[in-house]
């Protein structure tokens, strides 16, 4: 049974940030919810507390950069770009700080609905200019997320999972090196963040059904690897599906999109997430699977590309355990 | 850099070269130059520890805004001297006083005169809205009420460095508008930053008109000091007061200096436009003529040869 992982980031942060002095600890009142409330209780001169002011958090952060330092900002994604959108843009994005933004409860992981869900937020920060996105999609990549957020020379945009994460990976994150989880021949998969336990989940009972799934996890979603996904893309028979935690307009979906439409490749590509909707307060769970971006919902759209019936539902499903990937083909091979 | 003039020559040759740079360009920033002139001349002049410029003083032209694929970029801070931990350094919060500002750089001889001359022109880094590549700008500001919250950023990051330079911040009063305003002064009394400090043109002027008609904000400086700054109160065209104002203590808060001023000083012919001041241009050439000999007259100049 996979490993489960309690609060990864709280432990990874301190340990990277007690290392380097010049990385700074900023929080707007979500201290504890973003798991950093032990740093802040055990090492309270790196920690700022910045009030519930986002929009002075992050052109104070820019002035911080102007200084030397590295702050690393915690908060919900959703408030590190909706109301302090030009603060972001002016302060942060424009002047490349060097400003970690560790967004918390991405997509659907909340249950505290629009207000709180990070949905548009990848289309958002994929458009901006001078910035770099990343997404952990296990408990090693939440780990790694702190340093190769600090590696990045400029902004960086992080979705970060918390709580209890499964660990699905043994090698740690690299930016800019996606992961070929399998490499099947009927379709390809492309995922990343919470989606990818989803589709691994889907795979096993593909598998079995007999249909071949070429598996791609996304850790770095830009700069997008339009070519590696590309040449995934031509080795595969019947097409593509994305499967993302965030609106299929803007993100991994649409990146896919123009990646095959610039290369003038025709493949279908079915695109799952958020349909041009917004989500509203649940479980992680059920809202998966009301708005059609759990397992099932990939085998769905699997058939629909194959024209074939594989007879699997949730009861497949559930039976179906999430191993761990070390026997996937690595990374690193690639 | 030794003072080739004094403060008030040098507030009396900002008025003068907005002034011609507004003849010659069918308007401009006028009214901008008649409140803050005294404010700019002081921070270049006196207040501020600055070093010798680090770009030419020709500015060169527009070289790119920051990426990857743009090593040589620079910012237009160079004109207010080098990043020493000693020196200060200096944000020009409402960036549309930029006219001004590259007025105060030739009068205290950090750019030569030529500057203004590319000012708003196609491929310039003068550009009419200071951006951060312009002469003696730091960062964008275009965007106003960010300014506070960047000199906090910065200043919390030099004093916990041990640095000695001081940050301080040019505002507008039309800033206290904005929310973000008040978290930037929040954020540095709570934090002690008292290595920041402002001084605001409080000329009662924003784009629309006056402000009590656009939106009333009541006592700024009660506010202020709620918010958990030190403030002093002055006569923004009285040196003496400002100086007085800038050896106020302020020990474990900012302090904001508020300078009351009025938007037609020195230029007393504005008065007419009362109140929609924020971009002075011409209605006629007879009234640019007009404006030419009466303000020309009031500033001890002779009026500008503009071509007609």
């Amino acid at each position: 049974m996979v490993e489960m992982v309690n609060r990864p980031y709280a432990g990874a942060f301190e340990k990277y940030a007690v290392q380097h002095p010049e990385v700074l600890c900023l929080s707007a009142d979500l201290t504890s919810s973003c798991e950093i409330d032990g740093f802040r209780d055990r090492h309270p001169g790196q920690f700022l507390s910045m009030g519930m002011a986002e929009q002075n958090m992050l052109s104070f952060a820019g002035g911080l950069g102007l200084a030397g330092f590295r702050p690393f900002i915690h908060t919900f994604g959703v408030f590190l770009y909706r109301r302090p959108y030009d603060q972001l843009m002016a302060s942060i994005a424009y002047p490349r700080r060097k400003v970690r933004l560790m967004g918390f409860l991405p997509g659907v992981t909340t249950p505290g609905g629009m207000t709180h869900q990070a949905i548009e937020d990848i289309s958002i920060m994929r458009t901006i200019p001078n910035m770099t996105v990343l997404e952990a999609g296990d408990a090693t990549e939440v780990e790694g997320i702190v340093e190769a957020a600090d590696s990045i020379d400029g902004p960086v945009y992080c979705r970060v999972l918390r709580g209890s994460v499964p660990r699905l990976f043994d090698s740690p994150l690299k930016v800019g090196e996606l992961r070929v989880l399998s490499e099947g021949t009927d379709v390809l998969v492309i995922t990343a963040g919470i989606t990818t336990e989803e589709a691994i989940r889907a795979r096993g009972a593909l598998e079995k059904a007999g249909v071949s799934v070429r598996h791609l996890h996304l850790n770095t979603l830009k700069p997008f690897d339009a070519a590696t996904i590309l040449a995934h893309a031509a080795e595969v028979r019947h097409g593509i599906v994305t499967l993302e935690n965030h609106l299929v307009a803007g993100g991994i979906g649409s990146m896919t999109a123009e990646a095959l439409a610039e290369a003038g490749m025709a493949k279908r590509l079915i695109r799952l997430g958020l349909q041009d909707t917004y989500a509203h307060g649940g479980s992680r769970p059920y809202l998966m699977k009301y708005y059609g971006m759990d397992a099932l919902a990939l085998v769905r759209a699997i058939e629909e590309l194959t024209g074939q019936q594989t007879g699997i539902g949730e009861e497949a499903l559930e039976a179906v355990r999430v191993d761990a990937v070390h026997s996937a083909v690595k990374a690193e091979a690639l | 850099m030794e003072n080739q003039k004094t403060t008030e020559e040098v507030a009396r040759g900002i008025r003068r070269r907005v002034f011609e740079h507004s003849m010659r360009n069918n308007g401009g920033y006028l009214s901008q130059a008649c409140s803050a002139a005294e404010q700019l001349a002081f921070l270049y002049n006196e207040a501020l520890n600055l070093g010798q410029p680090t770009l030419p003083e020709v500015p060169r032209p527009f070289g790119g805004v920051p990426s990857a694929d743009n090593p040589d970029y620079v910012t237009g801070a160079g004109y207010n001297g080098p990043f020493e931990p000693h020196y200060d350094r200096l944000f020009i919060a409402p960036a549309h006083y930029a006219l001004v500002a590259y007025a105060t750089l030739i009068e205290v001889g950090r750019m030569a005169p030529e500057g203004l001359e590319m000012f708003n022109k196609d491929g310039s880094s003068v550009e009419m809205i200071g951006a951060e590549h312009s002469p003696g700008m730091e960062v964008h500001n275009g965007t106003l009420g960010i300014g506070l919250s960047t000199g906090a950023g910065l200043a919390w990051g030099r004093k916990r460095k041990g640095e000695p330079g001081e940050v301080c911040v040019f505002m507008s009063d039309g800033e206290v508008q904005e929310g973000q305003t008040w978290e930037a002064v929040q954020a540095a009394a709570h934090h002690g930053i008292d290595n920041l400090w402002a001084i605001m043109d409080v000329n009662r002027q924003q784009c629309d008109g006056a402000m009590d008609s656009v939106m009333e904000v009541g006592d700024i400086a009660t506010k202020l000091r709620d918010f958990g700054a030190v403030v002093v109160e002055i006569d923004g065209h009285d040196l003496d007061a400002m100086r007085q104002a800038k050896a106020e203590p302020h020990e474990g808060r900012p302090l904001i200096i508020l300078a009351n001023t009025s938007p037609t000083q020195g230029m007393s012919f504005l008065q007419r436009r009362f109140p929609r001041l924020h971009y002075v241009r011409f209605k006629s050439e007879e009234e640019r003529a007009e404006m030419n000999r009466e303000i020309a007259a009031e500033l001890g100049i002779a009026p500008i040869d503009y071509g007609h």
